[in-house]
């Protein structure tokens, strides 16, 4: 069903925008809107109706009341570097971008915690801690880049939340802009607040809820001691064997990372990152704590992969020493391109003790299909990031990759598992809630996104593959939802 | 006046229905009639019933912390889990546990031991328990461990609920990690029954420690108390806990703080730890203190005041409740995880309620009321004095929530969930 005529186009809010943000704070040029046509993600694309770039936070909710009286659908993007489409612009609607929104407000390091703008990159909270012996936990690999705003849309994870936690356990309170253009608090700063947990539901709610604009997280004292290891075994089941034996053992690592060959092949091809050769398989296990305990840690981790078969050890103790062994790990996906021209990300989660049966069960997926897939993950929580390669040049090499990438996914699934793990459903992943999830479990989150959201403005179209019509009663249907008998909802 | 017979919709939604008890009443409010549901599937079938009979209900796990909250403006009907304690799945290599909502802390704490893990939550043991699981996610109580483990929202990984109208929902799932979807269970913690019924949750566990040490101290005064806190939560030493304790105003403060881990690796730092906090005057034990992690249950009977703040401004706080104490003639044990910023203050239940009301009033308005004028760049109020529980009388004289950040959202949470506000109505703040 299309938009009803008479509602005016975003572009018809372009004046009213001009008066919120500044001529500045407004883009209009079809060549310059094209540049926010996609996220990290570029298989979806979609140029912005309008872009608009505010400042403050009586800015955003000034755009989002202009938006919610126009009925005009509107998404809010951080540095765009989301991995699920979530931050996918409307043709028919605003793009609100959050980047300028970049002050660190306030640091409590004895309450450990900073008050930040969303467009704050995740690395400058750790940074602006960092002379208080304090850091930012969550850490996507994108952390140069990618903003708290985004962060806490997706509820971002990275190679350190085995130990720390997601972005969930360290926002204690959110100042957001509801979809009807109101501007409040959610929580206190506590992480305590009394009535329900709201930070909690909306983080992750991957832009549907309201847009952040301020958000005060939670600061982590920096440990004392971190050792890396880089183990290098001759097959996955080795290395997968060596991962559940350390976590078997009591020892909970703040990162335990996994490489196959062809991921290996791939980083050392990119930035020579001279992993031992002849590895199938190589694990980098990070030990992070008091001094005393890292130590003995770092004796039993060794022990545990020398036992399992590692042919060779080797161990970071400062951070140059550090950053060499994590150098291949953190350019895999970009490295993936020196060996294949495409290729596709996934991010689906198996409980830890399926990772052997899961990675071989794959390896039969690939050879198959004669589709390549490299695979490099998070094992100590069974995050894998299967990356399945094909030729964009060859016709219907893409589709049949995407097949193979959905059969991971179903794989997933079905030894009780996740279909991300932390990129988020976003435009990507939604028609694969359904496997997931239940009609009851689909219709009972979106009861939340309606007590938010009523009218469906609020980046519609991700999480969920049908929309909920908010009011209406489940299993009775009388007549047109008023919303869409007006025109103002589509039904997709 | 009895209840007459169980509507015939509900005794055959459930092989366990009867008629309320003087021990079913909840905060004061008679229920009719007591369900307990095996499992999910009846659970689902009773508040399909109870809603096709327009019934009120209130969920019900041990009653440890059932007198906590507002009392409900109405309970039909009692829904107790205590027949849904089945363990689902423990996945011991995975350290995950799914279990029905009505099975036992302690019960589940005893399991897990076995296989060398805990779920990381200590809450107060009531009189005779710890509570149920369910009972535990619904009210999001959390003990000394919350410094470093959190509470029950940050440990549950997937939740079944069972909504007003009996649909069935879960989400989340049975991995760690995992961002599919809206995660129904952070909703469901700490909402005391009025979204739906808690069914089955799935938590993430952690290794048991080989080890833990207690290093205590006392302090004279709140300043003093306040940077043994601070120290030891800035220390590399990770503690699991960091709380304090004191019984009276003329008493000192206790400090203790909690290190667990490898034995030798424990030694180490709480030597460490000693001589951070003050050499000889800090003492170290395997044993668990006395006064350890009372907070919220230190007085059963009398009201317990949940005080939460950001950790640098617990001087201020300890100062406030000496204040407001003092005016109302009052004389609070206070105890609690200070360095989580999460303290309670007891009162005996002889107090009177209107000294009670006025200590409390007092206290919200010299931590948890926002300054005048426009609000800085943070949150409003950054701190919230809850009351727990209390005596009949003092509920009667106050609201135990005070203000809460976003109530109108909440109330529309509440009215997509329970539209007729049937599940425990009136149990949380704004008279949700």
């Amino acid at each position: 069903m299309e938009h009803v005529a008479e509602h005016p186009g975003p572009a018809a809010l372009a004046a009213r925008m001009t008066q919120i943000c500044g001529p500045d704070g407004v883009i209009t040029d079809p060549l310059e809107l094209a540049t926010y046509e996609c996220d990290g993600l570029t298989a979806h694309r979609s140029s912005p109706g309008l872009v608009v770039l505010p400042t403050t936070a009586e800015q955003v909710a000034a755009v989002v009341s202009a938006c919610a009286r126009a009925k005009i659908p509107f998404v809010a993007r951080g540095s765009g570097t989301g991995l699920s489409g979530g931050a996918l612009p409307r043709s028919d609607g605003v793009l609100i971008v959050t980047s300028r929104m970049r002050r660190i407000i306030a640091i409590d390091a004895e309450s450990r915690r900073a008050i930040v703008e969303p467009g704050v990159t995740n690395l400058a909270v750790s940074k602006a801690a960092q002379p208080f012996g304090l850091f930012y936990a969550p850490d996507p690999s994108s952390q140069v880049v990618c903003s708290v705003g985004g962060n806490v849309a997706e509820n971002s994870g990275g190679a350190h939340c085995l130990k720390h936690g997601f972005t969930v356990h360290h926002v204690t309170g959110l100042e957001i802009v509801t979809p009807d253009g109101e501007l409040t608090w959610l929580g206190d700063g506590t992480g305590a607040a009394p009535g329900y947990d709201l930070v909690g539901a909306f983080t992750g709610s991957e832009g549907t809820l309201g847009i952040v604009t301020k958000i005060v997280v939670k600061l982590t004292r920096v440990p004392e001691a971190v050792t890396t290891l880089l183990a290098a075994f001759r097959t996955m089941r080795a290395g997968g064997a060596a991962v559940s034996a350390i976590i078997g053992s009591g020892i909970l690592p703040a990162a335990i990372e996994m490489m196959d060959a062809l991921a290996i092949e791939a980083a050392e091809a990119a930035v020579a990152c001279r992993y031992p050769d002849g590895a199938g398989a190589v694990l980098i296990v990070e030990l992070d704590g008091p001094a005393a305990d890292v130590a003995r840690e770092t004796a039993a981790v060794r022990a545990i992969c020398e036992r399992e078969g590692a042919y060779e050890i080797r161990a970071a103790h400062d951070a140059a020493e550090r950053a060499a062994i994590w150098t291949g790990r953190k350019s895999a996906f970009a490295a993936v391109g020196r060996i294949s021209p495409a290729y596709i990300v996934q991010d689906g989660v198996v409980p830890r003790t399926a990772l052997p049966d899961v990675l071989e069960r794959i390896a039969e997926l690939s050879a198959s299909s004669g589709i390549r897939v490299a695979n490099v993950f998070h094992a100590g929580d069974g995050n894998l990031h299967p990356l399945v390669l094909f030729d964009d040049a060859e016709p219907g090499a893409e589709a049949a990759a995407e097949v193979v990438s959905g059969e991971i996914l179903d794989l997933c699934i079905s030894r009780g598992g996740s279909i991300t793990g932390e990129h988020g459903v976003g435009i990507d992943k939604s028609k694969f809630m359904p496997k997931m999830f239940g009609p009851g479990d689909l219709d009972t989150m979106q009861l939340l996104r309606c007590a938010f959201d009523p009218a469906g403005l609020c980046n519609p179209g991700k999480i969920f593959p049908t929309p909920r019509l908010c009011g209406e009663v489940p299993g009775v249907r009388r007549a047109p939802h008023p919303l869409v008998a007006s025109g103002t909802l589509e039904q997709f | 006046m009895t209840a007459g017979p169980a509507p015939e919709a509900l005794a055959k939604a459930c092989s366990d229905v009867r008629e309320a008890g003087p021990d079913d009443v909840v905060a004061s409010v008679a229920p009719r009639f007591v369900a307990s549901p095996a499992d999910t599937g009846e659970a689902a079938a009773v508040l399909r019933a109870a809603a096709a009979e327009g019934m009120t209900a209130v969920p019900r796990g041990g009653g440890t912390r059932l007198a906590w909250g507002s009392p409900p403006v109405s309970c039909d009907l009692v829904i107790d889990t205590r027949r849904m304690n089945r363990v689902l799945e423990h996945a011991a290599g995975d350290q995950v546990v799914r279990v029905q909502a009505g099975v036992g802390l302690d019960q589940l704490a005893g399991l897990l031991a076995r296989a060398g893990q805990r779920l990381a939550l200590d809450p107060p043991p009531g009189a005779a328990a710890s509570g149920t699981v369910g009972g535990v996610l619904a009210t999001g109580v959390a003990g000394p461990l919350r410094l470093r483990y959190g509470t029950p929202r940050d440990l549950a990984i997937g939740m079944t609920v069972v909504r007003a109208d009996g649909t069935v929902a879960s989400s989340g799932g049975k991995v760690v990690k995992n961002v599919a979807g809206y995660d129904l269970g952070k909703l469901f913690a700490g909402s005391y029954g009025t979204l739906g019924l808690i069914a089955e949750a799935a938590f993430r566990l952690h290794p048991l420690p080989g080890a833990a040490s207690f290093v205590t101290l006392d302090r004279a005064d709140a300043a003093a108390a306040h940077a043994a806190i601070a120290a030891a939560a800035d220390s590399p030493l990770a503690p699991s806990a960091a709380e304090i304790d004191r019984p009276s105003r003329r008493a000192p403060f206790r400090v203790g703080v909690l290190l667990e881990g490898d034995p030798d690796g424990v030694a180490e730092r709480a030597a460490r730890m000693t001589e951070l906090l003050g050499g000889s005057a800090a003492s170290v034990s395997p044993a668990r203190p006395a006064w350890w992690g009372r907070g919220a249950a230190a007085a059963a009977h009398g009201t317990v005041i949940r005080i939460a703040f950001w950790a640098a401004e617990l001087t201020r706080v300890l100062a406030a409740i000496d204040a407001g104490a003092a005016a109302a003639g009052l004389d609070p044990a206070v105890s609690g995880s200070a360095a989580a910023g999460v303290i309670h203050a007891a009162v005996d239940e002889s107090a009177a309620p209107a000294a009670v009301s006025e200590f409390v009033l007092a206290l919200r308005a010299a931590v948890a009321t926002p300054p005048p004028g426009p609000s800085a760049d943070g949150p409003p109020a950054r701190a919230s004095v809850v009351v727990l529980h209390a005596p009949a009388d003092v509920c009667m004289a106050l609201d135990p929530w005070g203000p809460v950040p976003a109530l109108g959202l909440m109330r529309a949470v509440k009215d997509q969930f329970d539209p007729e506000h049937r599940m425990a109505p009136g149990r949380l703040a704004g008279g949700i």
